[in-house]
């Protein structure tokens, strides 16, 4: 879009506010523009979201990006791909490390597939 | 592990026992010791912090009792250079300088890389920031913190695809501060916005987690624009939206820092344009931390007007605020930065704050009345109808679509030439999932929905409960990647280099040990054009490789031009083998006296030949700069432009026993021949071996002033002791003769 600056015509409803005012409002809208972005954040996950749960686990990069590769393949990452290997680990009672490294290795999905997403593939 | 000044830093020691080292602390740190009033040396400062324990001070300093006052600003230099190894060596000569916030460019590309790079690979215009290379680097600051007395902040970036990922893995390893601006990723590398965004909210919780310092992008505007003085009320507009965002996500106000730039650069009226702008940005985020960095939009190939530009870019930063003042160094327009530059644009930071110190006890801005205070107000609501239009047209994601940022116009105006991304476009695309009821994640310092309770309703503040404690608290259980790629790591690179660190072995270096780059600067008397290839020659016939032009600059169209050149050379020098003369021996002070006392010696001294230069001369003979006179010795001084039949006369007349020349004026050598002229007519008159000739000047150098006959030459930086040094110990050695 091109527009010449209409500065002088925009600006009248704010004329009358004082500076204190006028740094009020700044933030005011700026609060009116995150919320939205704060509120989508808060309900969605990403691959990288994902790895970095993996990683604070105590999984290596590669382990990660392996189990996140698998939990997308298989249609279960707004689980949380964390979420799998700790279900894992309690269901079959083996450690955070053991159950994730299994995944990684591409083994035990379907018990994860059971355990989880009721059975189906 | 200590470190000494006179010993390099090991660093393959460094890369010893990686996996093992744990980071001693996490989070930034301000300078201490500020907002009160400090003496150092001859004087009191008002603005300065805790002075170092060690540190090189700049160079006028031995003026100055070698003071190195230490301003209230951390002082930022940006090294990468695409070797990690080689980084950590410039990063302890940074810190000596007074740099203490030492930030790690990415290699080009990284951000579009969609996971952790592991190992040591080498980099393009910065290194691949990954967990190796960040730990040996924080590993090394420990160390040269403790040797400067000062810590250090460590700080990279938290951008692309992958800044989830790398803010664990910075949180894991004590990095100390961060780029994070999702803005960043969106416009400039086209990465996916809800994706960003998304992203972005996990990165900044574990961000707030770690207490880093979050520094925005916001003058990338600056540098993309095509008129980077109108993007401002943008510029307000894009701090406050990450700003905001990140303070939504928990971080504290005090850790965000907003990357502010002057937006203009001579020969614009730059400080009547940035002023106000820097003014009104600071008022509207006075809770808010301000990371100033120096103008780069306008930057050239001239290192020196680079200079001038970062030092009105500091005075702004005096007149206003600046918690970190960031430097470019002033060859970016030409080179990746070389070691010199990273130290020369700390050093220009830390010469103009402490020469500027109190500044604004003495001088302040017109705030209330004219054009500085309309000026603020206009921005401010610019800056406010942006954002009133962003709304109206459905808010940030639409705002994009439509161009709304980094658009030339000065707003309201549109120049319809900003960035557009669309919503279901970029890198990235359609890899946001939506969290389900059950989702978890059993982790500290995750942000957004998080079903803790379906397995434990009394950990839900506390996920990490769940797996006995993640990576954060309990940092064993990090899995440390070394190496992934046999060929392109650190090992291989040092292997290469070995002979010069492990041998007497030696060879010029501007960014990689080994690299053999130098640079000449030269004037040819031609046109640029000419100037350009014929220079390429020279270094050529100079026997240099690569040789490239890094700068021309016009004296005048056909008189003459400037050029900065660089190339490689390829031969090392042994020091082994060099013949370096033994450093001046110095009597001390009372030694001197006690000579003269039991043997008075008188001189005489002028300056020879057709020339007026006297304040070398006159600091070697008077009193009150330390000189020879001071320890007893009788100076009868014969003035400026005098004759050396006359000065051998007085000599005889006053049966000096030593003549003192000072022999400033060296064109044509003609220094050296009234050195020779000196010797011979002493010789004549008789007088050589009862007298002691000495001769000084800026370009004498001792060896050639021997090879005309005379008994010693003293160059720069030649003090009174010296002088009274040799002649004490030079007339004991006549009598041991005679």
């Amino acid at each position: 879009m091109k527009r010449k600056d209409d500065f002088e015509a925009r600006r009248q409803h704010l004329i009358s506010l004082s500076e204190e005012q006028l740094e009020a409002r700044f933030w005011e809208l700026a609060e009116k523009i995150v919320d939205p972005l704060v509120d989508l954040a808060y309900k969605q996950t990403s691959p990288s979201i994902e790895r970095s749960v993996l990683l604070r686990m105590g999984f290596s990069s590669l382990e990660s990006t392996a189990i996140v590769n698998g939990t997308i393949d298989r249609g279960l990452l707004g689980k949380g791909a964390g979420h799998l290997v700790y279900r894992l680990s309690k269901e079959y009672n083996i450690s955070i490390r053991e159950a994730g490294l299994k995944l990684a290795a591409g083994h035990m999905w379907d018990e994860v597939m059971k355990t989880l997403a009721g059975g189906e593939l | 592990m200590k470190l000494k000044p006179n010993e390099k830093l090991n660093v393959t020691s460094i890369l010893e026992n990686l996996e093992s080292y744990r980071p001693r602390r996490r989070g930034w740190h301000w300078r201490e010791g500020v907002g009160q009033k400090r003496e150092i040396g001859k004087f009191e400062y008002y603005d300065t912090s805790e002075n170092l324990n060690q540190s090189q001070p700049l160079p006028s300093a031995h003026y100055f009792d070698d003071i190195d006052p230490q301003p209230d600003s951390v002082i930022t230099t940006e090294i990468a250079s695409g070797r990690f190894e080689d980084d950590i060596r410039r990063m302890r000569m940074a810190a000596w300088h007074g740099a203490d916030h030492l930030m790690v460019i990415r290699t080009a590309g990284q951000s579009h890389f969609d996971g952790l790079i592991e190992g040591t690979p080498q980099g393009i215009g910065g290194i691949p920031i990954t967990r190796k290379q960040v730990r040996a680097q924080r590993k090394a600051l420990d160390l040269i913190e403790d040797e400067v007395g000062r810590p250090i902040n460590y700080h990279s970036y938290v951008s692309g695809v992958a800044g989830p990922e790398i803010a664990v893995m910075f949180a894991e390893e004590g990095v100390n501060g961060a780029h994070q601006d999702p803005q960043y990723n969106v416009l400039y590398r086209n990465i996916n916005m809800i994706r960003s965004y998304v992203d972005a909210a996990v990165a900044k919780k574990i961000m707030t987690w770690s207490d880093m310092a979050q520094i925005d992008g916001a003058h990338n505007a600056n540098a993309t624009a095509r008129e980077a003085w109108k993007v401002m009320p943008e510029l307000m507009v894009q701090h406050a939206i990450n700003s905001m965002y990140s303070v939504k996500i928990g971080m504290k106000k005090e850790n965000i820092c907003l990357s502010t730039v002057p937006p203009t650069a001579p020969p614009a009226p730059c400080m009547r344009i940035d002023l106000p702008y820097a003014v009104a940005l600071r008022e509207l985020f006075k809770e808010y931390k301000m990371r100033a960095q120096q103008n780069t939009k306008y930057m050239g190939s001239s290192t020196r007007e680079a200079t001038v530009t970062h030092t009105l870019n500091l005075l702004i930063s005096k007149l206003t605020r600046a918690d970190i003042q960031s430097t470019i160094t002033p060859d970016e327009g030409r080179n990746v930065p070389w070691h010199i530059y990273n130290i020369e644009g700390s050093n220009t930071a830390k010469q103009a704050l402490v020469g500027m110190d109190g500044l604004t006890e003495m001088v302040g801005i017109k705030r209330d009345s004219g054009e500085l205070a309309d000026k603020v107000r206009e921005l401010k609501e610019r800056a406010i109808l942006f954002m009133e239009e962003m709304l109206e047209v459905g808010g940030y994601f639409s705002a994009v679509e439509e161009g709304f940022f980094v658009d030339s116009g000065y707003y309201p105006e549109r120049n319809g030439d900003g960035i557009v991304r669309k919503i279901d476009g970029g890198i990235g695309v359609g890899t946001v999932y939506e969290r389900e009821d059950d989702y978890m994640a059993p982790v500290t310092a995750h942000f957004g929905y998080n079903n803790i309770a379906q397995y434990d309703k009394d950990v839900v503040d506390n996920p990490a409960t769940l797996i006995g404690g993640c990576t954060l608290e309990a940092p064993d259980k990090i899995i440390y990647i070394d190496e992934l790629d046999e060929t392109d790591n650190v090992n291989v690179r040092m292997e290469e280099t070995k002979e010069l660190r492990e041998t007497t072995k030696i060879k010029p270096e501007m960014e990689w040990q080994g690299d053999g780059i130098i640079q000449i600067t030269l004037f040819l008397p031609t046109d640029e054009r000419t100037a350009e290839f014929a220079a390429i020659e020279i270094g050529k016939n100079l026997g240099l490789e690569d040789v490239e032009v890094i700068h021309k600059e016009i004296m005048q169209a056909s008189e003459g031009t400037r050029i900065e050149l660089k190339g490689k050379v390829a031969f090392t020098i042994d020091t082994s083998k060099l013949i370096i003369p033994p450093k001046p021996e110095i009597m001390s002070d009372d030694e001197i006296r006690k000579e003269i006392e039991k043997n008075p010696m008188k001189i005489v001294a002028g300056t020879v030949g057709e020339d007026e230069h006297s304040v070398g001369l006159r600091e070697i003979i008077d009193i009150k700069h330390g000189g020879i006179e001071g320890f007893g010795i009788e100076c009868h001084y014969l003035g400026t432009s005098v004759s050396v039949e006359k000065l051998i006369d007085a000599a005889i007349e006053l049966n000096a026993d030593a003549i003192l020349a000072s022999t400033i004026i060296s064109h044509d050598d003609i220094h050296y021949r009234n050195m020779k002229r000196i010797h011979e007519l002493c010789v004549e008159k008789g007088i050589r071996d009862k007298v002691i000739l000495a001769c000084g000047g800026t370009q004498v150098s001792n060896e050639l002033a021997i090879e005309q006959g005379i008994d010693a030459g003293f160059g720069r930086g030649t003090k009174g002791v010296h002088v009274a040094t040799f002649l004490v110990k030079k007339r004991s050695e006549m009598l041991n003769e005679n």
